[in-house]
């Protein structure tokens, strides 16, 4: 789960590290009383989940209140696309927070390192851009140090990446401690990526986080109930939506054959089987193991609720689903929600055989048989091309 | 000869008194795995069908045998309880729960590796070594008993390619689940070096997915150290970046991770990679036969 910026910022604060005050607001009223009450001049900043969002117009420095009501009024609405071509993203959401004189601009993050098993702290004395845009004009003006796993950061490994790093003197002292506490900050609470970009120097000669991008394991968030509402806000596609409500793990694609299969790397599998049929996946959805037939009828409701979808293709192979189960919910769901869309349907494995007597005693019109995952992708690929 | 379990395993089931442990461990003892203990905090003294059930895993260790231990536990008490496993004497620890946050795996990871302690997963089917033993999940109906040694990331697409290897008549020594979070105890390198010491396997099929370098890693392993052929699988190749498949583990960031990142550092160094678990089966009947 990614965190937007504010809420990023709320953490940091709760560890003890240094940001802006700023507020929160969703409404154009809301963000000129937030620019009020810290005073001018204040950065009014769109709050979304990709980088860029200066240069795409979302940040704006207001000297008066009258200036804060007319960024928040351009802001707030606006669809703001990635430098990658992520998105769009419509801003729901602005912090307003008290500008900042910045003296000099840094880089730093934790993050996960997979490969080395241990999470690694990275320090720039050249922030404010892109960390591959660093790491490609100035390899070695991005410092990369591995931190004990069973041990943490302390002082003295902090110090010497700093030194390592080349930080000015004069703020060398103070982020020496603040790359103890963002580890201790990614440790408590569950953070595999934590950037900060650009951490700067003000014209006070204080080091600030000036922004905040900060990724959740989703798996530890029993762990932080705190965090637990502002989950919804990443959401934004509806069907998403729905199947987060339903407890499946579904991701929205951009084509119209819609896609159930059991287990992740199966279902995977089966998207890129189907794409080499020439077909276009209109989303993963992992039924995981052990689905129920309830299960299957929530599951081809999320489907089905999505109207680019023109065929489905259902491959799952049962170690502890079972095809029966697997069968019941098909021919359930069908008549529940008056399918019609042509279904294939590839069953292997645990009780297939009965699922598919089940299915065949069904009589479903809409129901197409294929005995092989290949197969079913081009059956299905052929009728979602035949209902164009 | 197998992998990481055989004939001697002598297993116990932390978790074994609740609902999932108790019928996949079942499930394993009924395959013919020796399950010596479960391992339920304040129910020892119990039984589950004849499984003696104790306080501790070390308490399995010392009165029941034990030497493998397999974790069933709720994500939240896994960690602690593949800790307690790494403790407690055991060889080899092989851990199914899905969920486990990755800061517990992070010391955890570190603390199997100081002690010698192998550990499989977490988020994983299991291993199934045909004809010995079966510890986990995988349903062994799918398999025989072959040359061909399995090593994935993924639980059924293991299970699609182990029986198009049946169908085609060959068989498996053993099939290790390494399991599809971020930070595994085990990865395709150890599980690769294992088949490469293990003379009952010909063959390695290898299947990966997006997310972080552990295939590629294992690409330049395989050119340096792995003598017999291997054949790889990589699913995600329509996967969108930034979003999580299913697996903790399957995501692709920024521009690293990709399937065809995977596929290319593999054929990079002469391992053959089908488009599909199908032709990757194929591919890996056909290598074999003309060994």
């Amino acid at each position: 789960m990614d965190l937007l910026e504010y809420q990023g910022k709320e953490l940091f604060a709760r560890h003890g590290l240094p940001v802006p005050e700023g507020g929160h607001a969703a409404t154009i009223d809301a963000a000129v009383e937030a620019a009020e009450s810290h005073g001018y001049p204040v950065a009014v900043k769109a709050q979304v989940l990709i980088g860029g969002r200066g240069k795409a117009g979302g940040i704006k420095i207001a000297q008066n209140a009258e200036e804060a009501r007319e960024h928040a009024d351009a802001i707030l609405g606006m669809d703001i696309t990635g430098p990658h071509g992520e998105g769009p993203f419509k801003v729901h959401e602005l912090w307003v927070e008290a500008g900042s004189q910045i003296e000099s601009e840094f880089y730093a993050s934790v993050i996960l390192d997979r490969s080395a098993k241990k999470l690694m702290v990275m320090l720039s004395r050249m922030g404010g851009m892109d960390v591959e845009a660093i790491a490609e004009s100035d390899p070695d003006a991005l410092v990369k140090e591995h931190v004990d796993p069973l041990n943490g950061l302390d002082a003295t490994q902090a110090e010497a990446i700093v030194a390592k790093a080349k930080i000015p003197a004069e703020a060398a002292d103070q982020v020496a401690p603040i790359l103890v506490k963002l580890v201790e900050a990614a440790i408590a609470e569950d953070a595999t990526l934590i950037e900060v970009n650009p951490l700067i120097v003000n014209s006070d000669g204080q080091v600030v986080l000036l922004d905040a991008k900060v990724s959740i394991d989703g798996n530890a968030m029993y762990r932080h109930p705190e965090l637990e509402g502002l989950e919804a806000a990443e959401d934004q596609d509806e069907q998403e939506k729905m199947a987060k409500e339903r407890g499946l793990t579904y991701v929205s694609l951009d084509g119209d054959i819609g896609i159930l299969g059991n287990g992740a790397g199966l279902c995977m599998s089966t998207l890129d089987v189907v794409a080499q049929a020439g077909g276009a996946p209109a989303n993963f959805l992992d039924a995981g193991g052990g689905s129920k037939a309830e299960a299957i009828i929530d599951a081809l409701e999320v489907i089905t609720s999505n109207p680019d979808v023109k065929a489905i293709l259902f491959n799952i192979f049962g170690g502890i689903t079972r095809g029966d189960e697997v069968a019941k919910g098909i021919i359930e769901a069908t008549r529940k929600i008056g399918l019609e869309l042509p279904l294939v349907v590839r069953l292997d494995g645990t009780n297939s055989e009965e699922g598919l007597a089940l299915l065949g005693e069904a009589g479903l019109s809409n129901l197409h048989h294929e005995a092989t995952m290949i197969g079913a992708a081009k059956r299905v690929v052929e009728l979602a091309a035949a209902t164009n | 000869m197998s992998i990481i379990i055989d004939n001697d395993t002598k297993l116990v089931v932390s978790g074994l008194t609740g609902r999932e442990g108790s019928f996949h461990g079942l499930r394993n003892r009924a395959y013919g795995t020796q399950v010596v203990a479960g391992v339920t905090p304040g129910k020892g003294g119990a039984d589950v069908e004849g499984i003696p059930v104790f306080d501790s895993i070390a308490e399995s260790v010392e009165k029941a045998g034990a030497n493998t231990s397999m974790i069933f536990v709720p994500a939240r008490f896994a960690g602690d309880a593949i800790n307690e496993a790494i403790d407690s004497g055991v060889e080899t620890v092989i851990a199914i729960t899905e969920g486990i946050p990755v800061m517990d795996m992070l010391p955890t990871y570190w603390r199997a590796r100081e002690k010698g302690v192998r550990l499989i997963g977490p988020n994983c089917p299991g291993v199934l070594s045909p004809n010995k033993a079966n510890v986990g999940i995988i349903p062994a109906q799918f398999f025989d008993e072959g040359r061909i040694g399995v090593v994935s990331k993924s639980g059924t697409l293991t299970y699609q390619i182990g029986n198009e290897l049946k169908q085609a008549g060959e068989g498996n020594s053993s099939i290790v689940g390494i399991g599809g979070d971020p930070i595994v105890g085990s990865d395709f390198i150890d599980i690769l070096t294992l088949f490469e010491a293990d003379p009952d396997t010909d063959l390695i099929v290898m299947v990966g997915e997006i997310g972080g370098d552990a295939e590629e890693r294992a690409a330049d392993f395989i050119a340096e150290k792995i003598t017999k052929p291997v054949v790889a699988y990589i699913a995600g190749f329509t996967a969108p970046p930034g979003k999580q498949m299913g697996h903790a583990g399957a995501i692709i960031s920024g521009s690293s991770g990709t399937a065809k990142a995977k596929q290319e550092a593999l054929e990079a160094k002469g391992v053959r990679v089908g488009v599909s678990p199908t032709e990757a089966a194929e591919i890996a009947v056909e290598t074999l036969r003309s060994l």
